[in-house]
């Protein structure tokens, strides 16, 4: 008997810090509801979230490991969007 | 963590592979790079995890059995409820390690099929039956101590989502084995009787929590690879050696004696060496006979099929509401 | 009066206790492991309302009684917990039906507890009531997938529905202890929260397309310690190790 597949969300949640929702794994469930529940038992268990989000694993969009020089490397050569890249005398203090 | 039957050789290796492409791969697990589900993986490596991961996930899965035995007589309140917890994470540990593992192309429904038809191994220490509540503090001591050993260099494992699954693990862990020890600490404590149970508890756990490290390096032909593509980073044999280590004078400071009569203390190398493991009775059990194997599957089973319509009412559900709602979006237009 | 109250505490903590007993039986059983998960979580709020309440009656009581002694070493006629809480698990469906009504009921109940002149039930109350919260919100979800889902669940929806509703008149019943400590402002007055109980139920069983059945006969005898046959086996279980080994720390 091969069962039908219950679909895949992933979680992110929103710590009590402040920070932007994080991911933070993933649970199956049949619909919306059910994952946002499934994510609240799962992973909220320790006082861990304030706010949960589930996307359908499905409709995540990722980028091509293989195009990962193209679109990663030109950045590497910008060091001057760093701000120890300009140089600003101890005396004028912090900046 | 349970990693035990792991070490099976993969015949099955397939078409050769762009050696350029094994080398780039090889260099990225060196540098300790991390492994990301869609990188280019050798097909070795991917079935290594697939098997490892799902292979743990079971364990954790089953491993809510022996001790779900004891829910419901737990002698306190506030041992329920610590029990209840903790057999809860166990399910949340399978959770994650599924996922992970489904990061690598294998859905739930065939994991959950691979352990239900027998064709997956599971950690053999489940099989093993909880008589007395004693049983359960030893668990948490030496099978979620074992774990923890086990566990801990997982962390850094170059496979990122297994990795990222075992740093959640052992955040939770540590609870499990210090409720444990703790339990046994007021037993001990409390009376005679009491204390001859944890003793009895030891004795039967305590050469099946040293087979869950697996097979002697010697006999652990796998192992190497696994070492190169960091998905180990100890040996069974150092990783068990370690646990003795650790595990020795926490059973002395309960009051109890470690049953092997060839256990001890080397003072040059500042390890306790311990007696011959049976290895038959580790491989018996491995391959289907152990006193709670059956028993096992058979629970493991029930539940799958009891749940069944529970799935497929749910699934039926969402096709009804998604149907309803383009009629009525049909409707409107 | 002092009695009335730790009769009054100690019926809400067996209730919770026994729930809690009944949903950890679950544990490595449910229908996926998300909802194994689930159901534990629900299983642990229960048992921790159930340790407030005993400790608190156990001080009302002023005995020397603790959580532990009032779980473990009453005997079944002793016991004042609702009958609904002790209906063995069933099907998943039993499960959910019994979640639904108690929760339903439940929820408005801590409500109007955190109202209290007792400050400590009301505080106990406070809590409990975002627990039931959640509690009804999961059970209602699941009762609507069940009723709505397959022919199947359907039926076994309906049919838990039905086997478990003359369960629900007990959780309406007011006796003298109720009586006294209401026209004290201690209790709640279940009759002020039928209505709503009601209106829950209603909404739920609409959307599952189940059918509530007609008040008629009612089960009775929970509160006064006339129990189902089964709680005997619930109790055997519970107790067994403080029975065993009388007198010993755990
Ligand atoms: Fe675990
Ligand atoms: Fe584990
Ligand atoms: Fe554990």
């Amino acid at each position: 008997m091969t069962e039908k597949t219950t679909p895949l969300w992933e979680v992110f949640i929103r710590s009590r810090t402040g920070m932007a929702h994080r991911h933070c794994g993933s649970v199956h469930a049949a619909d919306a509801e059910m994952a946002l529940q499934a994510a609240r038992d799962v992973y909220t268990r320790r006082g861990e979230g304030l706010s949960i989000w589930v996307v359908p694993s499905s409709e995540i969009i990722a980028s091509d490991p293989a195009q990962k020089d193209e679109l990663f490397e030109p950045t590497a050569s910008k060091i001057y969007r760093h701000p120890t890249f300009y140089e600003i005398p101890e005396e004028v203090g912090n900046m | 963590m349970y990693t035990q039957a792991l070490n099976a050789r993969d015949t099955e290796a397939g078409a050769v592979e762009d050696a350029d492409r094994v080398a780039a791969f090889q260099a990225r697990v060196d540098a300790e790079e991390k492994i990301e589900p869609n990188d280019w993986m050798p097909e070795g490596y991917r079935k290594t995890l697939v098997r490892q991961i799902s292979q743990h996930a079971h364990s954790e899965i089953v491993g809510m059995l022996p001790e779900g035995n004891w829910i419901s007589r737990a002698p306190t309140l506030k041992r329920k409820a610590a029990l209840l917890a903790k057999v809860q994470d166990e399910g949340g540990h399978g959770l994650y390690l599924y996922s992970a593992a489904e990061t690598l192309g294998v859905s739930r429904e065939e994991l959950t099929e691979q352990l239900l038809s027998g064709k997956a191994k599971y950690s053999s220490i489940f099989n093993y039956p909880t008589l007395t509540w004693a049983d359960i503090g030893a668990i948490g001591w030496l099978v979620d101590g074992a774990a923890i050993m086990n566990q801990i260099p997982l962390c850094r494992c170059s496979f990122g989502p297994y990795s990222r699954a075992m740093i959640r693990v052992c955040k939770e862990e540590s609870f499990h084995q210090r409720q444990g020890y703790e339990l046994l600490l007021e037993m001990v404590r409390s009376s005679e009787e009491q204390k001859e149970m944890v003793q009895d508890a030891l004795n039967r756990w305590w050469w099946p929590s040293l087979m869950m490290f697996g097979p002697s390096d010697t006999d652990s032909q796998h192992s190497a690879q696994s070492m190169a593509w960091k998905i180990k980073r100890f040996t069974n044999d150092e990783l068990r050696q370690k646990f003795v280590d650790a595990t020795v004078p926490q059973a002395h400071y309960l009051g109890l004696t470690i049953p092997d009569d060839k256990l001890s203390f080397n003072e040059a190398t500042g390890h306790w060496e311990f007696g011959e493991i049976d290895w038959d009775e580790f491989m018996r059990v491995i391959a289907g006979n152990g006193p709670c194997n059956r028993e096992r599957l058979a629970a493991r089973k029930k539940a799958h099929a009891d749940g069944a319509w529970v799935r497929e009412a749910a699934l039926a559900y969402s096709r009804k509401r998604a149907d309803r709602r383009e009629a009525a979006r049909h409707a409107a237009e | 009066m002092t009695s009335d109250l730790f009769t009054y505490t100690l019926r809400l903590a067996d209730d919770a206790a026994i729930l809690g007993q009944r949903l950890g039986e679950w544990c490595g059983h449910a229908p996926t492991l998300e909802e194994d998960i689930g159901l534990a979580n629900v299983a642990l709020d229960h048992i921790g309302q159930a340790r407030n309440l005993y400790s608190y009656a156990g001080e009302v009581e002023g005995a020397g009684r603790d959580e532990d002694q009032l779980c473990f070493l009453r005997k079944e006629r002793e016991f004042g917990n609702c009958l609904l809480v002790e209906q063995p698990n069933g099907d998943f469906a039993q499960t959910i039906a019994r979640q639904l009504f108690f929760s339903a009921f439940m929820l408005p109940f801590w409500r109007k507890l955190t109202g209290s002149r007792d400050e400590t039930l009301a505080a106990i109350a406070a809590k409990a009531e975002k627990e039931a919260a959640y509690h009804l919100r999961h059970s209602g979800e699941w009762t609507i997938r069940l009723g709505d889902g397959t022919a199947e669940s359907r039926a076994r929806m309906q049919d838990a529905i039905d086997l478990l509703w003359p369960y629900t008149g007990e959780l309406f019943e007011v006796d003298g202890v109720v009586e006294r400590l209401v026209a004290d402002g201690i209790a709640v007055d279940p009759e002020t929260i039928r209505d709503e109980w009601h209106a829950t139920l209603r909404r739920v069983c609409d959307d599952a397309t189940l059918t509530l059945p007609p008040v008629g006969w009612m089960q009775s005898g929970g509160r006064s310690g006339r129990h189902s046959e089964s709680f005997g086996h619930l109790l055997s279980e519970m107790q067994y190790m403080q029975r065993a080994y009388p007198g010993m720390r755990w």
